[in-house]
């Protein structure tokens, strides 16, 4: 289905790709690359979980169990050697989209605030079950053994900038796809389901189903973060499906502004920035990132993203 | 599954007697978490995502007044009202600037509140395990039981968290204090206008509702190990309890605190991989046979 707006959101998405592939030649330092792959990681932690958070209004905390669920699914199958990468991934997502769909359908049934703390006790639950099954995922030690990247169609992933380059593609894809949700008649439908459930009700909308269409939906490209980041690290860590992983990826959102599209990604590079150059400095990262967060939000009262945004459409409207 | 052990535990005595004394103190705990939680949400309609670090803090509070005093009374005091300080002041200085706006902001300051307090643990105690050893006051023999032994620190664990359960639930219901923080609950502008400090009291109710999470981090100190950031599974099993009893209700919170207690200790010998996921079964069926937990008044959708 052709939406108006779509040519042009592939157009940019195009650009946004030819610049992700041009940074790392124009400076070809490998701790670039490194830094950008992370981003593109969170990033799409962060986009997926703000289908749920900005668009929906469902303000999740436990959004990183997918993330892990990707990794770990995706480390694993590759792991047996009997799959490509390609059918890998397809079959971590539908997996992921499947836990998705058992844990959305006691989560979407409930009000705000539960919703918020019972999807984060499923994260814990998931979390846990990392740490105990150590036979099959290496409990607190993480996947073992690195996760062996056998070439497909004649792309070979060990080798660094075909890494990177199917990495920057595969996560422009899923940008654009989550688009396509963003400003699809559904997309708009879960808006009415934010602001106003018992319109969508009234309206005809099915709000349980439409709210668990977009809790799988948001799941799946979580598990496609999670595959990014297992294939660039080679291994899949308990701390991916940890609640603060979950936090970090709201703080994401709140960093960038949770009505823009892009926001959460412009957050992902901001927080990947900060914690970078907190760790040169200290080891107490938690303690200055908490203090960040407070003084952002006692300071601000809202977003970096958002604060910027609102500040331009201003001056923009002073100046008409 | 290992049913076999099971039934040779619910057929010996002993074993039945030091299972449910464990089975009453994991509830016992769970409960006094849980309650201060519920008292949160009833009277001000956030949910203190922070109140699992405040449990931390309560039992590394009785810690340190432990190793200097060597007195569990100083300890538990210090751990109580030291966490019903610190609840105040984040109250004042972090909550209260929160009120009103969307659960994401209530949900970051939780957050921060939460990095920040494992981190100053971290600085202060050490990232290492830590034990408090039980107090000397408690140094008796195990009470026997049917053949059972349990140590004598459970029973007043045990006796002391009922107490103060019993405390809060005649304090809310037949003080007028306690009638004063119900209509703030249901009204607080008509609250304000009858010339009571509206802001006092949720600053009163914040600080109580932490001085129970750490009246249980101080009770809970000389039987677990402390670490930083072992705030987030109570926080966490009581979210469970929540949901099962139903927000808002102290008899609820008690029923339910007592039944992730017994399915902990039993599930421990039942089933010891699926311990966790046995919580999750029970709030799964009480969340699709009666959405609003066992004695909730209000439906949670």
């Amino acid at each position: 289905m052709m939406r108006p707006g779509l040519a042009r959101d592939a157009a940019v998405c195009a650009a946004g790709l030819a610049l992700l592939l041009v940074l790392p030649l124009a400076f070809p330092q490998p701790a670039l690359r490194d830094f950008l792959i992370y981003v593109m990681a969170y990033g799409l932690l962060a986009m997926s979980l703000n289908l749920l958070v900005g668009l929906t209004g469902l303000v999740s905390f436990g959004h990183a169990a997918y993330f892990a669920s990707g990794a770990y699914m995706f480390g694993l199958l590759m792991q047996s050697g009997r799959v490509s990468i390609p059918v890998a991934i397809v079959a971590t997502v539908a997996g992921t989209a499947l836990i998705a769909l058992v844990i959305g359908a006691i989560c979407v049934r409930l009000k705000e605030i539960y919703f918020s703390f019972i999807t984060l006790a499923f994260q814990m639950f998931i979390h846990s079950i990392i740490l105990t099954w150590v036979s099959l995922t290496g409990g607190d030690q993480g996947l073992m053994g690195g996760i062996p990247r056998p070439p497909f169609l004649g792309i070979n992933l060990n080798e660094g900038t075909a890494l990177y380059g199917f990495c920057a593609a595969v996560f422009v894809a899923c940008v654009l796809l989550m688009r396509q949700v963003w400003m699809s008649p559904f997309g708009y439908a879960l808006r009415l389901i934010r602001d106003n459930p018992s319109r969508a009700n009234f309206v005809g909308i099915d709000v349980v189903r439409a709210k668990l269409g977009i809790f799988v939906f948001a799941g799946a490209m979580a598990s496609v973060a999670g595959v990014l980041l297992a294939l660039f690290v080679s291994g899949a860590y308990p701390e991916f499906g940890f609640w603060t992983t979950s936090g970090e990826a709201i703080f994401m959102i709140m960093l960038g502004g949770s009505q823009l599209f892009v926001g959460p990604l412009v957050g992902a590079f901001l927080l990947q920035l900060l914690n970078r150059t907190v760790t040169i400095y200290t080891e107490h990262h938690g303690l200055v990132l908490g203090l960040v967060i407070l003084l952002i939000v006692l300071g601000l009262r809202q977003g970096v993203g958002a604060f910027l945004f609102e500040r331009l459409a201003r001056r923009r409207q002073a100046r008409r | 599954m290992n049913l076999d052990a099971l039934a040779g535990c619910v057929s010996s005595s002993a074993c039945l007697v030091t299972q449910i004394s464990t089975a009453l103190i994991v509830g016992m705990l769970l409960f006094m978490v849980t309650s201060g939680l519920s008292l949160i949400f009833g009277v001000l309609g956030i949910i203190n995502f922070a109140h699992g670090a405040f449990y931390m803090m309560g039992a590394y509070f009785a810690l340190a007044a432990y190793q200097l005093t060597s007195s569990f009374a100083v300890a538990f005091l210090a751990g109580a009202l030291g966490v019903g300080l610190l609840g105040i002041v984040f109250e004042r200085l972090v909550m209260s600037r929160v009120y009103g706006t969307d659960v994401l902001m209530q949900l970051l300051v939780c957050y921060a509140m939460i990095l920040i307090a494992d981190d100053v643990v971290k600085i202060v105690f050490g990232p290492e395990y830590k034990m408090m050893g039980m107090p000397d006051a408690f140094a008796l023999p195990p009470i026997e039981l049917f053949g059972g032994f349990i140590p004598a620190y459970y029973v007043f664990m045990i006796g002391a968290s009922l107490l103060i359960g019993l405390l809060l639930w005649l304090g809310i219901n037949k003080t007028r204090l306690g009638k004063t923080i119900r209509a703030l609950a249901i009204n607080p502008q008509m609250v304000g206008a009858l010339g009571i400090n509206t802001t006092l009291l949720y600053a009163g109710v914040f600080g109580i509702g932490s001085l129970l999470a750490g009246v249980a981090g101080a009770l809970a100190a000389p039987t677990r190990t402390l670490t930083p950031g072992m705030g987030v599974s109570i926080l966490i099993e009581s979210f469970i309890v929540t949901v099962i009893g139903g927000m808002g209700s102290i008899a609820g919170a008690l029923i339910a605190a007592l039944l992730i207690g017994f399915a902990r200790a039993f599930g421990a010998i039942g089933c010891p991989l699926f311990v966790d996921g046995l919580m999750f079964a029970l709030m799964a069926v009480v969340l699709v046979v009666k959405p609003s937990g066992l004695l909730g008044r209000e439906p949670a959708r």
